[in-house]
Protein backbone atom coordinates (compact mmCIF):
# COMPACT_ATOMS: atom_id res chain seq x y z
CA UNK A 1 0.00 0.00 0.00
CA UNK A 2 1.45 3.16 -1.05
CA UNK A 3 1.16 6.53 0.80
CA UNK A 4 -0.51 7.96 -2.29
CA UNK A 5 -3.67 6.08 -1.37
CA UNK A 6 -4.39 7.56 1.59
CA UNK A 7 -5.60 10.24 -0.78
CA UNK A 8 -8.52 7.88 -1.99
CA UNK A 9 -10.18 8.96 1.58
CA UNK A 10 -10.76 12.57 1.30
CA UNK A 11 -13.69 12.18 -1.19
CA UNK A 12 -15.54 10.25 1.99
CA UNK A 13 -14.45 12.83 4.42
CA UNK A 14 -15.87 15.19 2.45
CA UNK A 15 -19.15 13.98 1.13
CA UNK A 16 -19.86 11.67 4.71
CA UNK A 17 -18.21 14.32 7.46
CA UNK A 18 -18.47 17.42 5.13
CA UNK A 19 -22.17 17.03 4.81
CA UNK A 20 -22.95 17.63 8.81
CA UNK A 21 -21.46 20.93 8.16
CA UNK A 22 -22.85 21.41 4.64
CA UNK A 23 -26.51 20.65 5.13
CA UNK A 24 -27.54 24.04 4.99
CA UNK A 25 -29.22 26.23 2.56
CA UNK A 26 -27.78 29.44 2.48
CA UNK A 27 -25.39 30.86 1.24
CA UNK A 28 -26.48 30.12 -2.26
CA UNK A 29 -23.22 29.33 -4.63
CA UNK A 30 -23.34 29.94 -8.12
CA UNK A 31 -26.90 29.84 -8.14
CA UNK A 32 -26.85 26.62 -5.85
CA UNK A 33 -28.46 26.27 -2.37
CA UNK A 34 -25.22 25.19 -0.26
CA UNK A 35 -25.73 21.76 0.03
CA UNK A 36 -26.36 20.86 -3.11
CA UNK A 37 -23.10 23.10 -3.97
CA UNK A 38 -20.92 20.79 -1.54
CA UNK A 39 -22.00 17.69 -3.09
CA UNK A 40 -21.16 18.98 -6.57
CA UNK A 41 -17.88 20.31 -5.79
CA UNK A 42 -17.36 16.55 -4.08
CA UNK A 43 -18.25 15.00 -7.63
CA UNK A 44 -15.06 17.41 -8.93
CA UNK A 45 -12.52 17.23 -6.12
CA UNK A 46 -13.39 12.47 -6.36
CA UNK A 47 -12.33 13.17 -9.79
CA UNK A 48 -9.10 14.85 -9.41
CA UNK A 49 -7.96 12.83 -6.24
CA UNK A 50 -8.70 10.09 -8.65
CA UNK A 51 -6.91 11.45 -11.21
CA UNK A 52 -3.91 12.47 -8.72
CA UNK A 53 -3.74 8.85 -7.46
CA UNK A 54 -3.77 7.37 -10.94
CA UNK A 55 -0.86 9.15 -11.94
CA UNK A 56 1.30 8.11 -8.80
CA UNK A 57 -0.22 4.81 -8.84
CA UNK A 58 3.19 2.61 -9.74
CA UNK A 59 1.05 -0.08 -10.45
CA UNK A 60 0.04 1.28 -13.84
CA UNK A 61 2.64 1.75 -15.23
CA UNK A 62 3.66 -2.24 -14.85
CA UNK A 63 0.34 -3.08 -16.00
CA UNK A 64 0.15 -0.84 -18.71
CA UNK A 65 3.68 -2.31 -20.29
CA UNK A 66 2.22 -5.97 -19.28
CA UNK A 67 -1.05 -5.86 -21.05
CA UNK A 68 -0.83 -3.24 -24.09
CA UNK B 1 -50.56 8.56 -34.99
CA UNK B 2 -49.32 12.01 -33.63
CA UNK B 3 -45.39 12.90 -34.25
CA UNK B 4 -44.20 11.48 -30.69
CA UNK B 5 -45.14 7.69 -31.33
CA UNK B 6 -43.40 7.84 -34.45
CA UNK B 7 -40.27 9.34 -33.45
CA UNK B 8 -40.66 6.82 -30.92
CA UNK B 9 -41.06 3.86 -32.95
CA UNK B 10 -38.28 5.13 -34.98
CA UNK B 11 -35.47 5.07 -31.92
CA UNK B 12 -36.84 1.52 -31.04
CA UNK B 13 -36.02 0.20 -34.29
CA UNK B 14 -32.50 1.62 -34.43
CA UNK B 15 -31.89 -0.06 -31.36
CA UNK B 16 -32.95 -3.43 -31.82
CA UNK B 17 -30.84 -2.70 -35.38
CA UNK B 18 -27.95 -1.56 -33.06
CA UNK B 19 -28.72 -4.68 -30.97
CA UNK B 20 -28.37 -7.18 -34.04
CA UNK B 21 -25.74 -6.14 -36.07
CA UNK B 22 -23.64 -6.25 -33.08
CA UNK B 23 -23.35 -9.77 -33.64
CA UNK B 24 -21.45 -9.01 -36.63
CA UNK B 25 -20.27 -12.72 -37.72
CA UNK B 26 -19.21 -13.37 -34.18
CA UNK B 27 -19.55 -16.79 -33.27
CA UNK B 28 -21.55 -16.60 -29.95
CA UNK B 29 -20.66 -18.90 -27.62
CA UNK B 30 -20.98 -18.79 -24.17
CA UNK B 31 -17.88 -16.30 -23.25
CA UNK B 32 -18.88 -14.01 -26.26
CA UNK B 33 -22.33 -14.10 -25.33
CA UNK B 34 -21.82 -13.32 -21.55
CA UNK B 35 -18.69 -11.08 -21.58
CA UNK B 36 -17.61 -10.29 -24.92
CA UNK B 37 -14.54 -12.59 -24.96
CA UNK B 38 -12.95 -10.01 -22.44
CA UNK B 39 -11.88 -7.87 -25.24
CA UNK B 40 -14.16 -4.25 -24.52
CA UNK B 41 -12.12 -0.90 -23.93
CA UNK B 42 -12.13 1.58 -22.02
CA UNK B 43 -15.47 3.70 -23.91
CA UNK B 44 -17.32 0.35 -24.01
CA UNK B 45 -16.98 -0.45 -20.33
CA UNK B 46 -17.27 2.88 -19.67
CA UNK B 47 -21.07 2.88 -21.29
CA UNK B 48 -21.89 -0.28 -20.01
CA UNK B 49 -21.20 1.24 -15.99
CA UNK B 50 -22.73 3.86 -16.95
CA UNK B 51 -25.90 1.69 -17.89
CA UNK B 52 -26.34 0.64 -14.89
CA UNK B 53 -26.50 4.56 -13.22
CA UNK B 54 -28.63 5.88 -16.02
CA UNK B 55 -31.61 3.60 -15.62
CA UNK B 56 -35.37 4.14 -15.42
CA UNK B 57 -35.29 4.61 -12.10
CA UNK B 58 -32.63 7.44 -12.49
CA UNK B 59 -34.60 9.10 -15.21
CA UNK B 60 -38.12 9.14 -13.53
CA UNK B 61 -37.09 8.72 -9.93
CA UNK B 62 -33.94 10.98 -9.51
CA UNK B 63 -36.81 13.68 -10.69
CA UNK B 64 -39.27 12.00 -8.78
CA UNK B 65 -37.23 12.18 -5.79
CA UNK B 66 -36.53 15.70 -5.81
CA UNK B 67 -39.96 16.90 -6.76
CA UNK B 68 -41.07 14.96 -3.21
CA UNK B 69 -37.99 14.35 -1.00
CA UNK B 70 -35.89 17.93 -2.24
CA UNK B 71 -32.34 17.92 -0.89
CA UNK B 72 -32.64 14.26 -0.08
CA UNK B 73 -32.28 13.13 -3.46
CA UNK B 74 -28.50 14.23 -3.79
CA UNK B 75 -27.53 11.28 -1.75
CA UNK B 76 -27.37 9.57 -5.38
CA UNK B 77 -24.75 12.10 -6.27
CA UNK B 78 -23.18 10.94 -2.63
CA UNK B 79 -22.77 7.27 -3.42
CA UNK B 80 -22.35 8.09 -7.10
CA UNK B 81 -19.13 9.54 -6.61
CA UNK B 82 -17.92 7.38 -3.78
CA UNK B 83 -18.78 4.36 -5.51
CA UNK B 84 -16.06 4.85 -8.08
CA UNK B 85 -13.32 5.67 -5.27
CA UNK B 86 -14.36 1.98 -4.19
CA UNK B 87 -14.23 0.50 -7.32
CA UNK B 88 -10.70 1.68 -8.20
CA UNK B 89 -9.54 -0.68 -5.55
CA UNK B 90 -12.10 -3.24 -5.56
CA UNK B 91 -12.38 -3.69 -9.58
CA UNK B 92 -8.57 -4.11 -10.97
CA UNK B 93 -7.67 -7.76 -8.75
CA UNK B 94 -11.17 -8.93 -9.36
CA UNK B 95 -10.66 -8.34 -13.01
CA UNK B 96 -7.61 -10.01 -12.59
CA UNK B 97 -8.51 -12.80 -10.78
CA UNK B 98 -11.70 -13.62 -13.32
CA UNK B 99 -9.29 -13.40 -16.18
CA UNK B 100 -7.27 -15.67 -15.28
CA UNK B 101 -9.75 -18.43 -14.06
CA UNK B 102 -12.06 -17.67 -17.09
CA UNK B 103 -15.13 -16.86 -14.82
CA UNK B 104 -18.07 -15.53 -16.24
CA UNK B 105 -20.37 -14.36 -13.22
CA UNK B 106 -20.44 -13.13 -10.13
CA UNK B 107 -21.18 -16.39 -8.80
CA UNK B 108 -18.36 -18.10 -10.71
CA UNK B 109 -16.15 -15.52 -8.36
CA UNK B 110 -17.71 -17.18 -5.25
CA UNK B 111 -17.48 -20.62 -6.49
CA UNK B 112 -13.55 -20.06 -7.31
CA UNK B 113 -12.44 -17.94 -4.95
CA UNK B 114 -14.30 -20.04 -1.85
CA UNK B 115 -14.09 -22.99 -3.36
CA UNK B 116 -17.53 -24.12 -2.82
CA UNK B 117 -20.35 -24.48 -5.64
CA UNK B 118 -22.73 -24.57 -3.97
CA UNK B 119 -21.65 -21.46 -2.40
CA UNK B 120 -21.92 -20.18 -6.01
CA UNK B 121 -25.39 -21.33 -6.24
CA UNK B 122 -26.14 -19.59 -2.96
CA UNK B 123 -25.12 -16.58 -4.82
CA UNK B 124 -26.78 -17.28 -7.91
CA UNK B 125 -30.26 -17.33 -6.09
CA UNK B 126 -29.78 -14.12 -4.33
CA UNK B 127 -28.89 -12.06 -7.15
CA UNK B 128 -31.81 -13.89 -9.41
CA UNK B 129 -34.22 -13.07 -6.64
CA UNK B 130 -32.94 -9.40 -6.46
CA UNK B 131 -32.56 -8.72 -10.35
CA UNK B 132 -36.08 -9.69 -11.51
CA UNK B 133 -37.47 -7.04 -9.00
CA UNK B 134 -34.61 -4.64 -10.60
CA UNK B 135 -36.16 -5.28 -13.79
CA UNK B 136 -39.61 -5.33 -12.94
CA UNK B 137 -39.34 -1.55 -12.33
CA UNK B 138 -37.25 -0.95 -15.47
CA UNK B 139 -40.11 -2.52 -17.61
CA UNK B 140 -42.72 -0.37 -15.18
CA UNK B 141 -41.20 2.75 -15.87
CA UNK B 142 -41.10 2.04 -19.79
CA UNK B 143 -44.44 1.49 -19.08
CA UNK B 144 -45.29 4.61 -17.63
CA UNK B 145 -42.77 6.69 -20.12
CA UNK B 146 -44.61 5.04 -23.64
CA UNK B 147 -47.90 5.71 -22.27
CA UNK B 148 -47.62 9.09 -21.42
CA UNK B 149 -45.32 9.88 -24.34
CA UNK B 150 -47.52 8.43 -26.55
CA UNK B 151 -50.59 10.39 -25.19
CA UNK B 152 -52.24 7.61 -23.72
CA UNK B 153 -52.72 5.71 -27.12
CA UNK B 154 -50.12 3.57 -26.22
CA UNK B 155 -51.10 1.68 -23.09
CA UNK B 156 -48.55 0.81 -21.07
CA UNK B 157 -49.37 -3.08 -20.78
CA UNK B 158 -48.75 -3.13 -24.75
CA UNK B 159 -45.44 -0.24 -23.89
CA UNK B 160 -44.28 -3.25 -21.59
CA UNK B 161 -44.75 -6.23 -23.94
CA UNK B 162 -43.08 -4.49 -27.02
CA UNK B 163 -40.18 -3.63 -24.82
CA UNK B 164 -39.60 -7.25 -23.04
CA UNK B 165 -39.70 -8.50 -26.43
CA UNK B 166 -37.63 -6.54 -28.19
CA UNK B 167 -34.92 -6.72 -25.69
CA UNK B 168 -35.19 -10.51 -25.65
CA UNK B 169 -34.69 -10.64 -29.30
CA UNK B 170 -31.16 -8.91 -29.36
CA UNK B 171 -29.90 -10.29 -25.75
CA UNK B 172 -30.68 -13.99 -27.63
CA UNK B 173 -28.75 -12.92 -30.70
CA UNK B 174 -25.98 -10.76 -29.45
CA UNK B 175 -25.70 -10.93 -26.11
CA UNK B 176 -23.24 -8.37 -23.78
CA UNK B 177 -22.20 -7.16 -27.91
CA UNK B 178 -25.92 -5.78 -27.78
CA UNK B 179 -25.97 -4.27 -24.58
CA UNK B 180 -22.72 -2.03 -25.33
CA UNK B 181 -24.03 -0.46 -28.88
CA UNK B 182 -27.18 -0.06 -27.68
CA UNK B 183 -25.05 1.97 -24.56
CA UNK B 184 -23.94 4.11 -26.75
CA UNK B 185 -27.16 5.37 -28.69
CA UNK B 186 -29.02 5.67 -24.91
CA UNK B 187 -26.32 7.57 -23.65
CA UNK B 188 -25.87 10.19 -25.83
CA UNK B 189 -30.15 10.62 -25.86
CA UNK B 190 -29.66 10.49 -21.75
CA UNK B 191 -27.06 13.39 -22.18
CA UNK B 192 -29.10 15.53 -24.70
CA UNK B 193 -32.37 14.93 -23.20
CA UNK B 194 -31.23 15.47 -19.70
CA UNK B 195 -28.87 18.55 -20.09
CA UNK B 196 -31.29 20.34 -22.33
CA UNK B 197 -34.40 20.32 -19.98
CA UNK B 198 -31.89 20.23 -16.42
CA UNK B 199 -31.11 23.70 -18.02
CA UNK B 200 -34.27 25.17 -20.10
CA UNK B 201 -36.78 24.41 -17.78
CA UNK B 202 -35.54 26.41 -14.65
CA UNK B 203 -34.71 29.32 -17.49
CA UNK B 204 -38.16 29.49 -18.92
CA UNK B 205 -39.81 29.01 -15.80
CA UNK B 206 -37.96 30.91 -12.75
CA UNK B 207 -35.60 32.84 -15.02
CA UNK B 208 -32.76 30.51 -13.40
CA UNK B 209 -31.48 28.55 -10.77
CA UNK B 210 -31.35 31.10 -8.24
CA UNK B 211 -34.80 32.45 -8.82
CA UNK B 212 -35.89 28.71 -9.04
CA UNK B 213 -34.21 27.57 -5.80
CA UNK B 214 -35.44 30.68 -3.93
CA UNK B 215 -38.71 30.33 -5.14
CA UNK B 216 -38.73 26.83 -3.36
CA UNK B 217 -37.46 27.85 -0.20
CA UNK B 218 -39.70 30.48 0.24
CA UNK B 219 -42.84 28.27 -0.37
CA UNK B 220 -41.51 25.23 1.30
CA UNK B 221 -38.41 26.27 3.95
CA UNK B 222 -35.36 23.73 3.87
CA UNK B 223 -36.82 21.49 1.37
CA UNK B 224 -33.59 21.51 -0.77
CA UNK B 225 -31.62 20.68 2.21
CA UNK B 226 -31.61 17.61 4.56
CA UNK B 227 -34.69 17.08 6.91
CA UNK B 228 -34.46 17.21 11.28
CA UNK B 229 -35.71 13.98 11.06
CA UNK B 230 -36.27 10.85 8.92
CA UNK B 231 -34.41 11.97 6.12
CA UNK B 232 -31.39 13.45 8.24
CA UNK B 233 -28.03 13.46 8.36
CA UNK B 234 -27.33 10.28 9.76
CA UNK B 235 -29.59 8.82 6.81
CA UNK B 236 -27.78 10.34 4.50
CA UNK B 237 -24.27 9.45 5.79
CA UNK B 238 -25.55 5.94 6.34
CA UNK B 239 -27.62 5.45 3.36
CA UNK B 240 -24.69 6.42 0.62
CA UNK B 241 -21.82 4.46 2.56
CA UNK B 242 -24.13 1.60 1.93
CA UNK B 243 -25.31 1.99 -1.66
CA UNK B 244 -21.27 2.91 -2.33
CA UNK B 245 -20.58 -0.86 -0.75
CA UNK B 246 -23.58 -2.41 -2.70
CA UNK B 247 -23.28 -1.08 -6.07
CA UNK B 248 -20.65 -3.37 -7.93
CA UNK B 249 -22.59 -6.23 -5.98
CA UNK B 250 -25.09 -6.34 -8.85
CA UNK B 251 -24.10 -9.26 -10.44
CA UNK B 252 -25.20 -7.59 -13.92
CA UNK B 253 -22.59 -4.51 -13.01
CA UNK B 254 -19.83 -6.93 -11.74
CA UNK B 255 -20.25 -9.44 -14.19
CA UNK B 256 -20.22 -6.64 -16.86
CA UNK B 257 -16.52 -5.70 -15.60
CA UNK B 258 -15.01 -8.77 -16.46
CA UNK B 259 -15.83 -8.23 -20.07
CA UNK B 260 -13.05 -5.35 -19.87
CA UNK B 261 -9.58 -5.86 -21.62
CA UNK B 262 -7.32 -4.60 -19.15
CA UNK B 263 -7.35 -3.75 -15.19
CA UNK B 264 -6.45 -0.41 -16.15
CA UNK B 265 -9.65 0.31 -17.75
CA UNK B 266 -11.23 0.27 -14.48
CA UNK B 267 -9.00 2.91 -12.59
CA UNK B 268 -9.49 4.93 -15.94
CA UNK B 269 -13.11 4.95 -15.68
CA UNK B 270 -13.10 5.26 -12.17
CA UNK B 271 -11.64 9.38 -12.69
CA UNK B 272 -14.00 9.92 -15.70
CA UNK B 273 -17.40 8.27 -13.61
CA UNK B 274 -17.78 10.98 -10.91
CA UNK B 275 -18.03 14.02 -13.46
CA UNK B 276 -20.99 11.72 -15.53
CA UNK B 277 -22.42 12.08 -12.46
CA UNK B 278 -23.45 15.50 -13.74
CA UNK B 279 -26.41 14.18 -15.66
CA UNK B 280 -28.18 13.44 -12.51
CA UNK B 281 -27.77 17.25 -11.16
CA UNK B 282 -29.56 17.69 -14.54
CA UNK B 283 -32.76 15.36 -13.62
CA UNK B 284 -32.54 16.80 -10.42
CA UNK B 285 -32.94 20.27 -11.81
CA UNK B 286 -36.06 18.89 -13.44
CA UNK B 287 -37.80 17.40 -10.74
CA UNK B 288 -37.20 21.10 -8.52
CA UNK B 289 -38.73 22.67 -11.77
CA UNK B 290 -41.47 20.33 -11.48
CA UNK B 291 -41.84 21.78 -8.00
CA UNK B 292 -43.97 24.58 -8.13
CA UNK B 293 -45.33 24.60 -11.42
CA UNK B 294 -46.70 20.80 -11.48
CA UNK B 295 -47.71 20.71 -7.94
CA UNK B 296 -49.63 17.93 -5.97
CA UNK B 297 -48.60 15.01 -7.92
CA UNK B 298 -49.36 11.72 -5.72
CA UNK B 299 -46.65 9.62 -7.72
CA UNK B 300 -43.88 11.95 -8.55
CA UNK B 301 -41.93 9.90 -10.85
CA UNK B 302 -44.58 11.78 -13.02
CA UNK B 303 -43.25 15.22 -12.72
CA UNK B 304 -40.56 14.97 -15.43
CA UNK B 305 -43.08 13.24 -18.02
CA UNK B 306 -46.09 16.05 -16.85
CA UNK B 307 -43.77 19.16 -16.89
CA UNK B 308 -42.71 18.52 -20.05
CA UNK B 309 -45.57 17.84 -21.41
CA UNK B 310 -47.17 21.17 -20.50
CA UNK B 311 -43.85 22.83 -21.55
CA UNK B 312 -42.92 21.33 -25.32
CA UNK B 313 -44.53 20.09 -28.36
CA UNK B 314 -45.31 16.42 -29.05
CA UNK B 315 -42.02 15.61 -31.32
CA UNK B 316 -39.71 16.61 -28.18
CA UNK B 317 -41.55 14.86 -25.72
CA UNK B 318 -41.32 11.97 -28.61
CA UNK B 319 -37.73 12.59 -28.13
CA UNK B 320 -37.77 12.47 -24.08
CA UNK B 321 -40.17 9.22 -24.81
CA UNK B 322 -37.07 7.51 -26.63
CA UNK B 323 -34.01 8.49 -24.29
CA UNK B 324 -36.62 6.51 -21.55
CA UNK B 325 -37.14 4.39 -23.69
CA UNK B 326 -33.64 3.27 -24.14
CA UNK B 327 -32.91 3.82 -20.08
CA UNK B 328 -34.80 0.91 -19.44
CA UNK B 329 -34.01 -1.65 -21.91
CA UNK B 330 -30.43 -1.40 -21.96
CA UNK B 331 -29.55 -2.26 -18.27
CA UNK B 332 -32.80 -4.57 -19.10
CA UNK B 333 -30.55 -6.55 -21.56
CA UNK B 334 -27.96 -7.02 -18.70
CA UNK B 335 -29.89 -8.18 -16.30
CA UNK B 336 -31.57 -10.68 -18.12
CA UNK B 337 -28.54 -11.91 -19.40
CA UNK B 338 -26.96 -12.25 -16.44
CA UNK B 339 -29.78 -13.72 -14.81
CA UNK B 340 -30.11 -16.48 -17.15
CA UNK B 341 -26.33 -17.11 -17.34
CA UNK B 342 -26.34 -17.31 -13.41
CA UNK B 343 -29.76 -19.86 -13.58
CA UNK B 344 -27.56 -22.17 -15.76
CA UNK B 345 -24.23 -22.18 -15.23
CA UNK B 346 -23.90 -21.62 -11.70
CA UNK B 347 -27.34 -23.15 -10.76
CA UNK B 348 -28.08 -25.96 -13.22
CA UNK B 349 -24.82 -26.97 -14.02
CA UNK B 350 -23.96 -27.46 -10.67
CA UNK B 351 -27.31 -29.33 -9.49
CA UNK B 352 -26.65 -31.56 -12.57
CA UNK B 353 -23.02 -31.74 -13.76
CA UNK B 354 -23.31 -34.41 -16.01
CA UNK B 355 -24.96 -31.54 -18.52
CA UNK B 356 -22.04 -30.68 -21.04
CA UNK B 357 -21.17 -27.14 -21.47
CA UNK B 358 -22.98 -26.88 -24.55
CA UNK B 359 -26.10 -27.40 -23.47
CA UNK B 360 -25.69 -24.84 -20.66
CA UNK B 361 -24.68 -22.40 -23.23
CA UNK B 362 -27.90 -22.75 -25.26
CA UNK B 363 -30.09 -23.23 -22.17
CA UNK B 364 -28.12 -20.09 -20.93
CA UNK B 365 -30.30 -18.25 -23.95
CA UNK B 366 -33.60 -20.00 -23.99
CA UNK B 367 -33.47 -18.96 -20.30
CA UNK B 368 -34.04 -14.87 -21.80
CA UNK B 369 -37.53 -15.16 -23.35
CA UNK B 370 -38.81 -17.30 -20.02
CA UNK B 371 -36.80 -14.79 -17.69
CA UNK B 372 -38.47 -12.05 -19.98
CA UNK B 373 -41.99 -13.36 -19.52
CA UNK B 374 -41.96 -13.96 -15.88
CA UNK B 375 -40.84 -10.45 -15.55
CA UNK B 376 -43.52 -9.33 -18.09
CA UNK B 377 -46.15 -10.72 -16.08
CA UNK B 378 -44.69 -9.77 -12.42
CA UNK B 379 -44.78 -6.16 -14.09
CA UNK B 380 -48.50 -6.61 -15.25
CA UNK B 381 -49.88 -8.04 -11.87
CA UNK B 382 -47.31 -6.21 -9.29
CA UNK B 383 -48.41 -2.94 -9.32
CA UNK B 384 -46.77 -0.88 -6.32
CA UNK B 385 -46.46 -3.84 -4.15
CA UNK B 386 -42.70 -4.37 -6.05
CA UNK B 387 -41.20 -0.92 -4.67
CA UNK B 388 -40.11 -2.43 -1.51
CA UNK B 389 -39.01 -5.60 -3.09
CA UNK B 390 -36.63 -3.61 -5.46
CA UNK B 391 -35.18 -1.63 -2.29
CA UNK B 392 -34.90 -5.20 -0.87
CA UNK B 393 -32.96 -6.21 -3.76
CA UNK B 394 -30.35 -3.33 -3.02
CA UNK B 395 -30.08 -4.25 0.71
CA UNK B 396 -29.46 -8.45 -0.57
CA UNK B 397 -27.23 -7.91 -3.12
CA UNK B 398 -24.97 -5.48 -0.19
CA UNK B 399 -25.13 -8.38 1.85
CA UNK B 400 -22.53 -10.30 -0.33
CA UNK B 401 -19.75 -7.18 0.13
CA UNK B 402 -18.07 -8.59 2.93
CA UNK B 403 -17.11 -11.59 2.14
CA UNK B 404 -15.99 -10.17 -1.61
CA UNK B 405 -13.47 -7.62 0.37
CA UNK B 406 -11.85 -10.28 2.68
CA UNK B 407 -11.74 -12.52 -0.32
CA UNK B 408 -9.56 -10.20 -1.93
CA UNK B 409 -6.80 -10.04 1.00
CA UNK B 410 -3.49 -12.12 0.51
CA UNK B 411 -5.05 -14.57 3.63
CA UNK B 412 -8.71 -14.88 3.34
CA UNK B 413 -9.59 -15.48 7.38
CA UNK B 414 -12.92 -15.93 6.17
CA UNK B 415 -14.30 -19.80 5.55
CA UNK B 416 -16.83 -20.51 2.89
CA UNK B 417 -19.02 -21.87 5.65
CA UNK B 418 -18.53 -18.39 6.84
CA UNK B 419 -19.31 -16.94 3.76
CA UNK B 420 -22.23 -18.34 3.67
CA UNK B 421 -23.86 -18.02 7.06
CA UNK B 422 -22.75 -13.92 7.06
CA UNK B 423 -24.61 -14.23 3.66
CA UNK B 424 -27.89 -16.16 4.96
CA UNK B 425 -27.98 -14.19 8.08
CA UNK B 426 -27.34 -10.70 6.82
CA UNK B 427 -30.47 -11.31 4.14
CA UNK B 428 -32.72 -12.62 6.67
CA UNK B 429 -32.23 -9.71 8.74
CA UNK B 430 -33.33 -7.97 5.21
CA UNK B 431 -35.79 -9.78 4.77
CA UNK B 432 -37.57 -9.38 7.94
CA UNK B 433 -37.03 -5.62 8.10
CA UNK B 434 -38.43 -5.23 4.59
CA UNK B 435 -41.47 -7.33 5.12
CA UNK B 436 -42.48 -6.28 8.64
CA UNK B 437 -41.47 -2.95 7.64
CA UNK B 438 -39.18 -2.30 10.72
CA UNK B 439 -36.87 0.42 11.12
CA UNK B 440 -34.48 0.91 13.66
CA UNK B 441 -36.79 4.13 14.92
CA UNK B 442 -39.34 1.00 15.69
CA UNK B 443 -36.89 -1.59 16.71
CA UNK B 444 -35.02 0.86 19.33
CA UNK B 445 -37.74 3.37 20.01
CA UNK B 446 -35.39 4.53 23.25
CA UNK B 447 -32.13 5.75 20.50
CA UNK B 448 -31.07 8.99 20.44
CA UNK B 449 -32.97 10.63 16.76
CA UNK B 450 -29.17 10.31 14.80
CA UNK B 451 -29.25 6.38 15.28
CA UNK B 452 -33.19 5.95 14.42
CA UNK B 453 -32.30 7.86 11.49
CA UNK B 454 -29.57 5.42 10.63
CA UNK B 455 -30.29 3.24 7.23
CA UNK B 456 -31.49 -0.35 8.49
CA UNK B 457 -29.60 -2.28 6.13
CA UNK B 458 -26.55 -1.29 8.68
CA UNK B 459 -28.15 -3.20 11.11
CA UNK B 460 -28.39 -6.64 8.51
CA UNK B 461 -24.42 -5.82 7.56
CA UNK B 462 -23.26 -5.61 11.23
CA UNK B 463 -25.25 -8.87 11.89
CA UNK B 464 -23.85 -10.64 8.19
CA UNK B 465 -20.05 -9.47 9.36
CA UNK B 466 -20.45 -10.81 12.94
CA UNK B 467 -22.11 -13.98 12.35
CA UNK B 468 -19.31 -14.84 9.00
CA UNK B 469 -16.77 -14.02 11.95
CA UNK B 470 -17.86 -16.32 14.67
CA UNK B 471 -18.49 -19.30 11.78
CA UNK B 472 -15.23 -19.05 10.07
CA UNK B 473 -13.67 -19.04 13.62
CA UNK B 474 -15.39 -22.48 14.29
CA UNK B 475 -14.83 -23.73 10.78
CA UNK B 476 -11.05 -22.92 10.64
CA UNK B 477 -9.78 -26.36 9.79
CA UNK B 478 -11.00 -26.51 6.94
CA UNK B 479 -9.16 -23.63 4.89
CA UNK B 480 -6.31 -24.70 3.90
CA UNK B 481 -7.13 -25.78 0.33
CA UNK B 482 -8.25 -22.18 0.09
CA UNK B 483 -5.14 -20.52 1.52
CA UNK B 484 -3.08 -21.71 -1.59
CA UNK B 485 -5.33 -20.57 -4.36
CA UNK B 486 -5.49 -17.50 -2.49
CA UNK B 487 -1.47 -17.15 -2.59
CA UNK B 488 -1.47 -16.77 -6.04
CA UNK B 489 -3.68 -13.42 -6.11
CA UNK B 490 -2.03 -10.46 -5.43
CA UNK B 491 -4.09 -7.34 -5.30
CA UNK B 492 -1.46 -5.21 -4.59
Amino acid sequence: MKYIHLLSILPFLGILVGIIFANRVTPYVLGLPFMIFWLLLWLFLTSITLAIVYKFDPQNKEEETANE
Amino acid sequence: MNSALIIMAVFLLITIFLGIQAKKGRDMDLEQWTVGGRGFGSIFIFLLMAGEIYTTFTFLGGSGWAYSKGGAAFYILGYGALMYVISYYLLPPIWKYANKHRLMSQSDYFTKKYNSPYLGVLVALVGVIAMIPYLVTQFQGLGIIVSEASYGIISPTLAVWIGAISVTVYVMVSGIHGSAWTAVLKDFMILAVCIFLGIYLPFHYYGGFEPMFKAINEAKPGFTALQDKGLSTSWFISTVLLTSLGAYMWPHTLGASFSAKSPNVFRKNAIFMPLYQLILMFVFLVGFAAVLQVPGLKNGDLSLLRLSEKTFDPWFIGLIGAAGLLTAIVPGSLILMTSAVMLSKNVVQVLAPKVPDQTVSKLAKYLVPFIALITVFATLKGGTALVPLLLMGYSLVTQLFPSVAFSLLKRNPITKAGAACGIIAGIAVVAYTTISGAAIASLFPSLPQAFKDLNIGVVAMVVNIVVMAVVSLVTKKSRSVQIDEEAEVNIG
